[in-house]
C-alpha cells in the first residue's frame, strides 16, 4: 500500500472485508458472497455520504448480481463530470476482479482497453490478487476506479478529449 | 489457360448467386470493353492516318487489361486425401515430406484433430493462420473484438476487414487459405457467465469425433491477451481435464511465452502468479506512461510460432514438447521451467484432477514397466515411446529439480530472468465473527433494497 495517499487508505481500512470465496457459478456460496458484496457497499456509499465525498451510484442489473450499472462522476474545477459505470462479475471472480467499463470515454484515452475497460493493470491488480477473496465490489471501486478517475478526468478535461455538459449540476454536492 | 478459368467461371455463375468479386470482374470488363469501343469510333472519326498508330497501341493495353481482369484467381476445391505426390497444385506435398524424412511418423493424423484457439489477436489469428496451412482437421475460434486499424502492426488481418469481427474476418481469411479445414466461429466474451457457458459447451461437442476420449478437442491453445480470460480458460480446461497452452505477449511487446499445462501433472494457471520473462533491462527505463500496450508483429510472429510448434509436436508426437518456454527479445534469451502443481492451488478443479493423477500412479507405473520391457526386447527397431501421446517420461523424483508452484518459501526459486507477475494471495485469515455482525441484515432483498435506498 505504499504511495497510496493516507485519505484512500483510511477509507479503505472502514470498508468491510468479505470472508466468502465464491464466483456466480457457485450457486448458494455465490449468494453468501453477495450478500457481502451489499454490506461494503453499503458501508462505503455511507461512509462516502457522510464525509461529503459521494461519487458513484451501483446496483445489481440482473438478480442473480452478475452485471452492475450505475454512474460515476469526478469533480474537475468545480464542475461535475459524470459517466456510466457497467462491469460484468467474471466467471473466475473474485481471483478476478471485474473489469470496469466507463463506455462513453471508450477510445478517449490510452489508459483503457477496448469497450471502455479502464486499465488498471499497475495500480490495482496487485493490490486485488494479494487480498482475495477479502476484496470485493466496493475495494475495487475505491481503489480501481477512484484513482483512475483523479488521473485521467483532469487531463481529459484539460485537453479538450471531454467537455463539460452545461446543464449539469456545477456543485460538489449531488 | 484464361479461356478454361473463364469456362469454370461461366459454369459458377449459372449454378448460383454471383459473388461480390465476380460482380466487380464483370463490371470491370464491361467498362473495359465500352473504352475500346470508344477508342474505335475515335479511330474512325479521324481523318489524318498518322494518329492511329497511337490509338492502335492503346487499344493493344486494354485487351491486355481486359484478359488480367478475366483472369481472376480460383478458389480449390477440397482434397479427400493428404497426398505425398510431389506435384505444384498438392497443398499438403511439403507437410508429408516430413514422413518421408523421418521427422513425422503420420502427418495424415493431423485431420483427426481439433484444435480451439481463445482469442484471435496478434497470436491467435496467426496461430490459426499456421495450423489452417497444416491441415489441421477443425478450428474453433472465439473473440469477442472487431477488426480495427489499429490491428494491422500486426499479422493476418487486412484493412479491407476493419469493422468485421475478427472471428468473421479470420474464417473469411482461413477457408480461402485452406477449404479442408472445418472451422467455427464464436464471437463471445469467454468470462462473463453467459460466454463460458457456451464455451465450455462447444469444447464439449463431439459430433467431429464421436470415439475420441474426454472433450470434443484435442487442445486449447489460450492467446488472449489478459488475466481475466487466461484464469476463465484455466477454469474451463481444470473441470474439463483438457490439455491446453497458454502464451502471451508482454504489454512493452519484448518479451512473450508459452506454457503447457496438463490439469494434475502440471501447475494450473492458478497454482501460482503468473510468470512473465522479465525484459532484462531496468523496468524503469522502459515508458509505460500513456499507453496500455504496445504490440511488434515480430514479437508477436515468433510466439505464435513457438505455440505451433510446440502444439505439432505435442499432436504429432514428434521432438520434446515444452512445459515453458520463454522469449526475451532484448536479450535473445529463452528460459525454460517446469511447474509442478500447488497442492494448495485456490483452484478447487485443480485440486480434483491433482488427485486423479496421484491416484493413477500405480497405473501409470506399471503401463511404463510394460512398455519398457517391450521395448528393451525391439530396443532395435522401435523409436523410444512411440506411442506416448504426451511426452510422459517416467523419472525419479529425487532426479529432477522442478519448481513447486507454491509461490512462497525456498522452492519457489524461478530461473535466472523469469518474476511472477501479480503477488500470491496473503495467507487466508479466518476474520472473527465480530467483524461481520456489525450488519445485521442478512437478507438478500433487504440488502438490495438497502443499497437502492443510499443510490436514491
Amino acid at each position: 500500500m505504499e504511495g497510496w495517499d493516507p485519505n484512500t487508505k483510511s477509507t479503505l481500512t472502514q470498508i468491510p472485508l468479505l470472508a466468502t470465496k465464491a464466483g456466480p457459478r457457485d450457486g448458494a456460496t455465490w449468494t453468501q458472497r453477495l450478500k457481502e458484496e451489499y454490506k461494503a457497499l453499503i458501508a462505503y456509499t455511507q461512509m462516502n455520504k457522510s464525509n461529503d465525498n459521494d461519487w458513484f451510484r451501483i446496483s445489481a442489473a440482473n438478480p442473480e448480481g452478475t452485471r452492475w450499472t450505475g454512474k460515476c462522476w469526478y469533480v474537475h474545477n468545480l464542475l461535475k463530470y459524470e459517466f456510466d459505470l457497467q462491469f460484468d462479475i467474471p466467471v473466475t471472480y473474485p481471483s478476478t476482479a471485474p473489469e470496469i467499463e466507463l463506455p462513453q470515454l471508450d477510445g478517449k484515452t490510452q489508459k483503457m482497453y477496448r469497450g471502455g475497460k479502464i486499465c488498471l493493470t499497475v495500480h490495482f491488480k496487485p493490490l486485488w490478487a494479494k487480498n482475495c477473496p477479502r476484496f470485493g465490489i466496493a475495494h475495487a471501486l475505491c481503489l480501481g476506479l477512484a484513482p483512475w478517475l483523479a488521473a485521467e478526468i483532469p487531463i481529459l478535461v484539460d485537453s479538450g478529449m471531454i467537455k463539460h455538459k452545461d446543464d449539469a449540476t456545477s456543485s460538489t454536492d449531488s | 489457360m484464361h479461356r478454361c478459368d473463364r469456362r469454370d467461371v461461366a459454369e459458377e455463375e449459372e449454378e448460383e448467386e454471383f459473388s461480390l468479386a465476380q460482380k466487380k470482374q464483370l463490371v470491370m470488363e464491361a467498362e473495359l470493353k465500352q473504352v475500346l469501343n470508344d477508342l474505335d469510333s475515335l479511330k474512325h472519326s479521324l481523318l489524318d492516318p498518322s494518329h492511329h498508330a497511337p490509338i492502335d497501341k492503346l487499344q493493344s493495353r486494354i485487351e491486355h487489361l481486359t484478359t488480367l481482369a478475366k483472369s481472376e484467381p480460383v478458389r480449390r476445391s477440397k482434397v479427400k486425401d493428404m497426398s505425398a505426390e510431389v506435384v505444384d497444385s498438392n497443398p499438403y506435398s511439403r507437410l508429408m515430406a516430413l514422413q518421408r524424412m523421418g521427422i513425422v511418423q503420420n502427418y495424415e493424423r493431423i485431420r483427426e484433430f481439433s484444435v480451439a484457439i481463445v482469442g484471435i489477436g496478434g497470436v491467435g489469428s496467426v496461430a490459426a493462420e499456421m495450423l489452417t496451412r497444416c491441415g489441421i482437421g477443425r478450428l474453433l475460434l472465439y473473440d469477442y473484438d472487431k477488426v480495427e486499424l489499429a490491428n494491422m502492426n500486426r499479422l493476418f488481418f487486412r484493412p479491407e476487414q476493419v469493422g468485421m469481427t475478427k472471428t468473421d474476418a479470420a474464417v473469411q481469411t482461413l477457408s480461402d487459405i485452406n477449404p479442408d479445414v472445418v472451422l467455427e466461429s464464436y464471437t463471445l466474451n469467454i468470462t462473463t457467465v453467459q460466454g463460458f457457458e457456451t464455451f465450455m459447451s462447444s469444447l464439449k461437442n463431439k459430433y467431429f469425433r464421436p470415439a475420441k476420449e474426454g472433450s470434443g478437442v484435442d487442445l486449447v491453445l489460450s492467446c488472449v491477451d489478459n488475466y481475466e480470460a487466461r484464469m476463465a480458460v484455466n477454469q474451463a480446461c481444470n473441470e474439463l481435464n483438457q490439455t491446453w497452452m497458454e502464451s502471451g505477449v508482454s504489454e512493452d511487446a519484448v518479451s512473450g511465452h508459452i506454457q503447457l499445462l496438463i490439469p494434475g501433472e502440471t501447475a494450473c494457471f492458478a497454482c501460482a502468479p503468473p510468470l512473465v520473462v522479465a525484459s532484462g533491462v531496468d523496468e524503469r527505463t522502459l515508458k509505460r506512461e500513456g499507453v496500455c500496450a504496445a504490440s511488434l508483429p515480430t514479437t508477436m510472429g515468433v510466439v505464435a510460432g513457438l505455440l505451433v510448434q510446440n502444439t505439432l509436436k505435442l499432436l504429432l508426437q514428434f521432438g520434446h514438447v515444452s512445459l515453458y518456454l520463454g522469449y526475451n527479445s532484448l536479450k535473445d534469451y529463452f528460459p525454460t521451467m517446469e511447474m509442478r502443481p500447488n497442492p494448495q492451488c485456490s483452484n478447487a478443479a485443480c485440486l480434483e484432477r491433482q488427485k486423479e493423477y496421484i491416484l493413477a500412479k500405480p497405473a501409470r507405473d506399471a503401463a511404463a514397466k510394460t512398455k519398457m520391457e517391450a521395448e528393451a526386447l525391439l530396443a532395435t527397431e522401435i523409436p523410444l515411446h512411440a506411442d506416448n501421446e504426451w511426452n510422459i517420461s517416467v523419472v525419479d523424483d529425487s532426479e529432477l529439480e522442478k519448481t513447486y508452484a507454491t509461490g512462497s518459501g525456498p522452492a519457489d526459486a524461478l530461473p535466472e530472468g523469469l518474476t511472477h507477475e501479480l503477488p500470491s494471495a496473503d495467507e487466508f485469515q479466518k476474520f472473527p465473527d465480530a467483524d461481520t455482525t456489525t450488519a445485521t441484515i442478512d437478507d438478500l432483498e433487504e440488502l438490495r433494497k438497502q443499497l437502492d435506498a443510499l443510490n436514491a
